[in-house]
This record gives C-alpha cells, sequence and structure tokens, in this order.
C-alpha cells in the first residue's frame, strides 16, 4: 500500500470513528437527560403531587394540583382555538388555493412557526391581557392556541397532499360535490395523520413556558375560573427552579418529570400510530 | 407486441364461446355498419375539439356509441383517447387550463349543459389502477348511493349485494364485507371499482384501461364482466392492448395523434381496416 | 391544490365566478365550505400580520424616544428611564454563536454518521431518538442547567479550559456559573436535534450515482462523504443551520434561567450577561410605566424582525437546495 493510501484509510477509520463519537455524545445527552428526571422526578413525586396544592415557603408537602388542571384547562382551550383555524387553513391550501394565494397562507404559516414564544406572549398581552384589565386562563389559552396554528396546517397539508388524486377523481365519477369529496373522502382518508398531527402540535405547546409568562401567569391556590389567573406546569417549574429552597426544587424536579413523560408520551404515540397507520398512500395497488 | 392481423381476427371470432349472457344475435357480423345504423345511439360526440391550455389535444371528433354495445377506443399512448373518455363524463374539468368545444349528447340532453353531479350519477367510471377508497368493502359500494341520497340502509345494503353480484365479486367478498378494501387483490379491488360504479346504476359506463394494473387472470375476470354487463349499460373502454380490444369490443375506434382515424365493427378493424394507419397500427408497426 | 372538476354547470361558472354563483342552487354547501376555509386561512395571516402590528405600535413610545440609538445604547435604567438593548443584543448573538459553534460540528458529524454508516433502521431509530431531544420543553433544559449543568462546568470543565485558554479574554474572570458559555452549551443541545435531522435527510438524498462516481475514481468513502456528498447537500445543510440558529436566538427558559441576567457586556464568556428573550421574561410583568413596556416591546420587535429574516433565508437555502436536487 502507498503512503497516500495508507493515510486515506487511516483518515477514513478516524473520521467515521470521529462522527460516531458525535452520535454517541446526542445519544448519550437524551439518556442522560431521561435518566437523571426519571431517578431525580420520580423519587420527588408523591400521590400528593397530583392532589394538593402547593404550600407556602418553610412548610414541606404540598403538590401541583393547581397548575395540573391549570395546564389542562390552557391546552384544551388552545386546541379549541388553534386546530380548527389550522385545520380549515390546510384544507384551504391543499384543496381550494391557486398558486398565489397558497404561497402567501404558507409563507404567513411559516412566518408565525418562527415567531419567538416570547413574542407571542407580548402580543397576546396587548391584545387580551391588557383590555381585558387582568392576567387570565383564557389570554393563556390564546397564547398556545396561536402557536399550535402553523403545525396543525402544516401537517394537514402534507396528510391531505398525501392522499392520491385518483380518490377524489373516484369519488367525483360518482356524483360527489367537491366538498362531498373533501368530507367524505379526502379527509377521513388522511385522518389518521391529522389527528397525530395535533396530538404532536399539542405535545410541543404544553411545554411551553415563555407566552404563559404574560398571560396565564401563575397562582398559588386554585384558578377562580377562565378569566383569572392559573397556574400551569411549566411555569410552575420555572417559578420554583429559580427559587432558592430546596424543597422547591424537589417539586421542580417532580414537575418536570411529570411535564416530560406527558410529553415523550404523546411524541411516542403518535409515532406508534402513524408507523402502524392502515392507510398509506403509497399502499394503493 | 408484433401481432398478426390473422391472429386478431382468430381474437375476434374466438369471443364468442366466452361465458356470458350475451347471444350470438349481439355479435356484429360483416356488415356493421349497416347494422349501426339501426342502433339506438346512447351518447353522441359531434365536432370535438380539445385544448389542455394551447395544445390542441382533440381534432373534431365525431364518434357514436351504441347501447348496450362494448366500444374500444384503442391507440399508440398520448393520441387522445383517454382524454376523450375522461370528456364523457366532464372529468376532463380536473385539469387547469383543459377546454372542450363541440358537443356531447347523451339520449338527446347536452351533457355539457347538464349539472355534472347528476350526469357523472349517469356515465360512471372505473379507472387504470383500482382506486378503492380507504374504507370497508362495504362503505365503498356505499358510497355512491349515498351521496346521491339513493334510499335508506335497508335499500343501499340491497344495491351493495347486487353491485357487488354484477361485478361478480359476491362470493369472494360476501364473509368480509366490513374488512378494508385494501385487503382484496389488484383484480379484485379493480372489480370492486366497478361494483362501486355500478350501484348508482349508471347507463354509460367508461373504462380507462381497467386492467393495465392487473395480472392475466384478473384481465380474463373483468373481460368476461364486461360482457354480461353490457346488457344492462353501454360501455366504452379505452385499451392499448389490442388483443383485448379485439376480444371484447363490438365497435373499435382508432386514435391517432388528436383525431379519430377510423370507426367501425371491431372484426373490420381488425380483418380489413380502410385506413393505411389502422393497418399499420394493429400489425404492429408503430405504438 | 388537489384538483377537482367543477361541479356545477361549466359553462355558467366563468372562471373567477365563484361570488356571482354564490347562493345558486345546489351550490350553497360548495360555497360555505370554500368561505370557511378561506376565512382560517385568511385568519392565520391576519394573526402574523396583526402581531407584527402590534409590536410596531406598541413599541411607539420607546422607537420615538430612542430612535437607532436604541439598538446601539449600554444603559439599561429602568428608573432613570434610560434604555438600550445593545447588552441583550449582545447577549443574545454571543449565546447563539456559542451553539453554534458547538452544535455544527457535533451535529452534522452525527449526520454524516446516521446518514452514511449506520444501517437504514439504526439510523432510523437513532433519529428518532435524537428528534425526541427537541420534544424535551425547554424549560426543562433550564432545570437540568441550573442544577446539572452549571455546578458540572463549575468544577470540571471551566478549570481545565482556564488552564488551558487561560491567556485569552474570552476564558478570563470569575466564573459564578451562570454565564454566557453557561447558555451556549444548554442552547447547543436543544439546537442539536434540528441540525441533525434536517442535515440527515439532505445527506440521504443525495444521488447513489454521486457516491458511485466519486469511489469509482478511488476515492475513500470519507472522501467521497467529504469532498462529494457533503458539498452537494451544503445548501440543505446551511438551511437546518438557519433554522436552528433562529431557534436559538428566540429561545426564552433555558437562557434566563443560566445566563445570569446581568444587563452587562463582558468580552469574557464566563460572565454573567442577558438575552432579549429573558430581559422580556424577567422584566415585562414587573415595568411600569409606558416607556419601560415600550422598551421591552421594542426588544421583542427586534427579536421578531432578526428570527423573520434568518428564518426566510432558511427558508431560500432549503428551496435552493430542493430545487438543486438535493433536497427531496
Amino acid at each position: 500500500m502507498t503512503r497516500s493510501g495508507a493515510w486515506k484509510s487511516v483518515m477514513n477509520v478516524l473520521m467515521f470513528s470521529l462522527t460516531g463519537l458525535c452520535t454517541l455524545f446526542t445519544i448519550g445527552t437524551l439518556l442522560f437527560i431521561l435518566g437523571y428526571l426519571v431517578s431525580h422526578g420520580a423519587s420527588a413525586l408523591n400521590w400528593a403531587f397530583f392532589t394538593k396544592l402547593p404550600v407556602p415557603v418553610g412548610e414541606i408537602g404540598g403538590g401541583m394540583a393547581n397548575a395540573i388542571v391549570g395546564s389542562a384547562k390552557v391546552l384544551l382551550l388552545a386546541t379549541l382555538i388553534g386546530v380548527p383555524i389550522g385545520f380549515l387553513g390546510g384544507v384551504y391550501l391543499n384543496e381550494y388555493a391557486g398558486a398565489a394565494a397558497a404561497f402567501v397562507i404558507r409563507y404567513a404559516t411559516d412566518l408565525l412557526n418562527g415567531v419567538p414564544s416570547i413574542v407571542i406572549g407580548i402580543v397576546v398581552y396587548t391584545l387580551v391581557v391588557h383590555p381585558m384589565g387582568h392576567f387570565s386562563t383564557v389570554s393563556g389559552g390564546v397564547a398556545l392556541g396561536i402557536m399550535m396554528i402553523p403545525i396543525a396546517v402544516r401537517s394537514t397539508e402534507e396528510f391531505l397532499h398525501a392522499v392520491p388524486n385518483s380518490l377524489r377523481e373516484a369519488a367525483t365519477a360518482l356524483g360527489a360535490s367537491k366538498w362531498k369529496t373533501i368530507v367524505t373522502v379526502v379527509v377521513p382518508a388522511a385522518i389518521t395523520g391529522i389527528i397525530t398531527g395535533t396530538m404532536l402540535d399539542l405535545a410541543r405547546v404544553a411545554g411551553e413556558t415563555a407566552p404563559l409568562l404574560f398571560t396565564a401567569l401563575n397562582n398559588q391556590f386554585w384558578s377562580a375560573g377562565w378569566s383569572h389567573p392559573t397556574a400551569t406546569l411549566p411555569v410552575m417549574i420555572f417559578a420554583y427552579a429559580i427559587a432558592p429552597y430546596d424543597d422547591w426544587h424537589r417539586q421542580a424536579w417532580a414537575a418536570g418529570f411529570v411535564l416530560l413523560m406527558f410529553v415523550l408520551a404523546i411524541n411516542i404515540t403518535a409515532r406508534f400510530i402513524l408507523s402502524r397507520a392502515s392507510y398509506a398512500p403509497r399502499g394503493m395497488v | 407486441m408484433d401481432p398478426s392481423s390473422g391472429d386478431l381476427a382468430k381474437a375476434v371470432d374466438a369471443r364468442t364461446p366466452l361465458p356470458g349472457n350475451h347471444s350470438p344475435a349481439d355479435t356484429p357480423g360483416g356488415i356493421g355498419s349497416d347494422q349501426m345504423k339501426v342502433q339506438t345511439m346512447k351518447l353522441k360526440a359531434s365536432n370535438v375539439n380539445f385544448f389542455y391550455g394551447g395544445f390542441h389535444a382533440l381534432h373534431e371528433i365525431n364518434l357514436q356509441f351504441s347501447a348496450n354495445k362494448i366500444t374500444a377506443l384503442i391507440g399508440p399512448s398520448g393520441c387522445g383517447k383517454s382524454t376523450f373518455l375522461r370528456s364523457l363524463n366532464r372529468l376532463h374539468e380536473t385539469i387547469r387550463g383543459a377546454r372542450l368545444e363541440g358537443t356531447i349528447v347523451l339520449d338527446n340532453e347536452n351533457i355539457l349543459a347538464m349539472n355534472a353531479s347528476a350526469l357523472r350519477r349517469r356515465v360512471g367510471m372505473v379507472f387504470q389502477r383500482p382506486n378503492p377508497f380507504p374504507k370497508s368493502i362495504f362503505d365503498n359500494i356505499a358510497y355512491g348511493p349515498e351521496i346521491n341520497g339513493m334510499g335508506n340502509h335497508q335499500h343501499v345494503a340491497e344495491l351493495v349485494e347486487q353491485s357487488l353480484i354484477r361485478a361478480a365479486l359476491w362470493e369472494e367478498v360476501k364473509d368480509k364485507l366490513h374488512q378494508s378494501a385494501y385487503g382484496l387483490s389488484g383484480g379484485q379491488q379493480q372489480r370492486l371499482c366497478i361494483a362501486r360504479a355500478l350501484a348508482v346504476n349508471p347507463e354509460v359506463l367508461l373504462l380507462d384501461e381497467p386492467c393495465s394494473a392487473l395480472d392475466p387472470i384478473g384481465t380474463a375476470k373483468i373481460e368476461e364482466l364486461l360482457f354480461t354487463l353490457k346488457d344492462q349499460c353501454t360501455i366504452v373502454i379505452v385499451t392499448h392492448n389490442m388483443q383485448q380490444a379485439a376480444r371484447v369490443a363490438d365497435y373499435t375506434g382508432f386514435f391517432l395523434m388528436g383525431k379519430l382515424i377510423e370507426f367501425d365493427d371491431t372484426k373490420k378493424i381488425y380483418t380489413t381496416p380502410g385506413k393505411k394507419e389502422t393497418e399499420d397500427y394493429i400489425t404492429g408497426r408503430f405504438g | 391544490m388537489a384538483t377537482y372538476p367543477s361541479t356545477a354547470n361549466s359553462r355558467a361558472l366563468p372562471p373567477g365566478g365563484r361570488a356571482r354563483s354564490f347562493l345558486r342552487r345546489g351550490q350553497v354547501g360548495e360555497d360555505v365550505a370554500y368561505l370557511v376555509t378561506l376565512v382560517a386561512a385568511a385568519t392565520i395571516f391576519l394573526i402574523t400580520s396583526l402581531i407584527f402590528y402590534e409590536l410596531f405600535v406598541q413599541s411607539a413610545v420607546s422607537r420615538q424616544k430612542f430612535g437607532f440609538h436604541f439598538l446601539f445604547t449600554q444603559t439599561w435604567d429602568p428608573i432613570a428611564g434610560n434604555f438600550g438593548a445593545l447588552p441583550f443584543i449582545y447577549g443574545t448573538v454571543v449565546t447563539a454563536a456559542l451553539s453554534l459553534l458547538i452544535a455544527i460540528p457535533q451535529g452534522l458529524g452525527s449526520a454524516i454518521f446516521l446518514a452514511e454508516l449506520a444501517p437504514r433502521r439504526v439510523s432510523d431509530s437513532l433519529t428518532f431518538l435524537i428528534e425526541l431531544l427537541a420534544a424535551v420543553p425547554s424549560v426543562i433544559y433550564g432545570l437540568l442547567g441550573i442544577f446539572i449543568l452549571v455546578p458540572f462546568l463549575q468544577a470540571r470543565v471551566v478549570p481545565v479550559l482556564k488552564a488551558v485558554f487561560g491567556f485569552l479574554p474570552i476564558f478570563q474572570g470569575v466564573f459564578y456559573g451562570v454565564s454566557y458559555f453557561s447558555a451556549g452549551v444548554v442552547l447547543s443541545v436543544m439546537i442539536m436535534p434540528f441540525i441533525v435531522s434536517v442535515s440527515r435527510e439532505v445527506l440521504l438524498a443525495v444521488p447513489k450515482d454521486q457516491r458511485e462516481a466519486s469511489l469509482a475514481l478511488g476515492g475513500s468513502r470519507w472522501q467521497t462523504t467529504w469532498h462529494v456528498v457533503v458539498p452537494y447537500a451544503l445548501k440543505g445543510i446551511m438551511g437546518s443551520i438557519f433554522l436552528a440558529l433562529a431557534r436559538a436566538l428566540g429561545e426564552t427558559m433555558a437562557v434566563t434561567m443560566v445566563i445570569g441576567n446581568t444587563p452587562q457586556i463582558k468580552a469574557s464568556l464566563l460572565a454573567p450577561g442577558y438575552s432579549i428573550a429573558a430581559v422580556i421574561a424577567n422584566e415585562f410583568t414587573e415595568a411600569v410605566g409606558s416607556l419601560y413596556i415600550s422598551s421591552l416591546i421594542e426588544l421583542g420587535l427586534v427579536l421578531f424582525v432578526v428570527t423573520f429574516i434568518i428564518n426566510g433565508l432558511a427558508r431560500l437555502m432549503i428551496m435552493a437546495a430542493s430545487r438543486g436536487g438535493a433536497h427531496s
């Protein structure tokens, strides 16, 4: 073997080994995060976490029941706002829009997707919180709802796009009008994908903290209603993590564990459903 | 493909013994053009021109389809036969920039002035590749009757059974009506699509190369089926397979570069074509 | 757009005649469906425009008072009413740059391994795991940052860095734990999945004949990867990096928790600093007076405009890559 030949093969082994190390390191980070949260979070977790209110500084115990309910309320509202707009917008993009309209809407969607979440928080503050006069659960839902729109649009559009045109033609040839074709054939064919897309979308905003800081704010007690501030898990984690009390840190780990498990469970379930979806566009014939 | 016209002529003769309830009287004799005059014309296209944007895809097509007969449209790919077929139930409106000129008359009614949904209910279509909906077998067939408001559940269930029987698929699927249509073989899926088209009782059935994605067994089943169906509706089939046209069709039209070159009794087209281009095509000199 | 035949009478419905056909018999359902989806799509456009409009209008007080000096002033003094964005812009840029410096080599290395070396199945499952990293909420990264990363850097990493590179100004001064450096490291982990998963996809899309041509000329696998495959996919890789950058610039919670929240400009990476998103998160609810609030909103406007530009560039590059055939 010539000298350059040897050099070539040394470089080959060396560089690919380095890329392997990079991968190992990246995967290792994830495993470390999971492992640490499980060991620290799960041990700090107890039944009271799910059933009790937070206790004042100095008292041991208490839980985050109000934050769990608050997160659920905010996420419910966000889904009710973000998913219909995103879904219908996606239908418009794939089934109706001409080239120019599609470009504009798609561009706006991408732009919205790129807006930093803290900026969404500011805008919802000026548009909802300020006119209402106080922080509220509703405004938190609006903020997260806006954040859900872009992903809902893109996943709807993508899965509708994967529905072969031959199905639209078949329905049309049987006398179905356009909207009937969409409602009875196109959307049902894509529905598994759209639902899993929505699940991933929900998981993404479930961990959002920044837009809630000046909309839903926080609350040490049960929220007095939709138009009042509420605790949410992510904001509680933030508040407890930066506080100087060990017991609060333990609670923050427990909350982090619960939040992470929720988010990962949705992610894994969604991917599982997608990979086993009974209808795949390529499966034709 | 290099068929001699002699083989094709044999294929034409050989279709008589195929199963099905067509009587020998249905088989046109050598004087097809005379017979055509006494046939009822179900569908008439006059002076049809078709454009994709600036491209002139069909030139002055004049063609009539006899009721309860099978008419085949043949020709090399890109000759306009599928375009013409799609214009018969206005599916060409699928394509942006597509424009149709001329008149197409279904039972003395201009289809271009009809409501498109109503037209497509009367003129059904089966596509090149089987395209069942991602629904159960039952729901696939029930789809047409349901969107067209054809009666209650009981009636729809009867229609489903009838259509599957007519499409010769009932025996194979009657125990798994509520399973996904995607579990069927390609040939079964295509017969399912035919059953789906039949469920709305179309008067005309258009088939766009329905066997091109099927194996020989699947193809044979579809061809048998066409014979049994022609008592119930008028059939127009586009095919690039000349043997198939020879086997199934009563009449054949030959398209070339957007023009209808020749239209006649199938036997005449395959034995004594009137035009040089037709002869070149069926003897395999091009296409 | 998916194409459909029109169901109306084609002669009676001229192109663009949708509005006129409204309330035509049999067309009502059709028109309602169209309008409902159109309104939803228009809402998306309106929301996006409204975000920009609100940021612009609500920051008027600050923009009028400070003009462009706002961007170049170092003081942030709520009591005296003097507001300048420079320390935050500096902190945002430094932390984002540092995160890219770490994430690009590691992310690209991982992507190369996953695309070129790992068997497809292994690669798919590993990529799935890495994409899960993107699903971890940022507040959890912050939590890990405060309690794990900062002590670790303080005990193990920074002493070594100071011993080796201590002569460089960027590694001088006392390290309190919270710093630009900590924020950059946390950000690098957060943006890694974007670089890995997009780059891997772009690399996988490089046509086989490109690789074969190089191998046939006697190139080693690494030479083929480095001199042929990566350059072919470069635009797509750049796109992934810009996407990651936009994410790093706008990231709030994790940075807020580890950057130190001190409005100053220091050359040393080991010093505490502040970022645009962090100052908004910390001070917005407590801000009093229209000038203070308006200044914070103007910071939001700056962030919006910058991420808008970076995202635009990322899109352009990914589009160019797909047009060039390097990305499917």
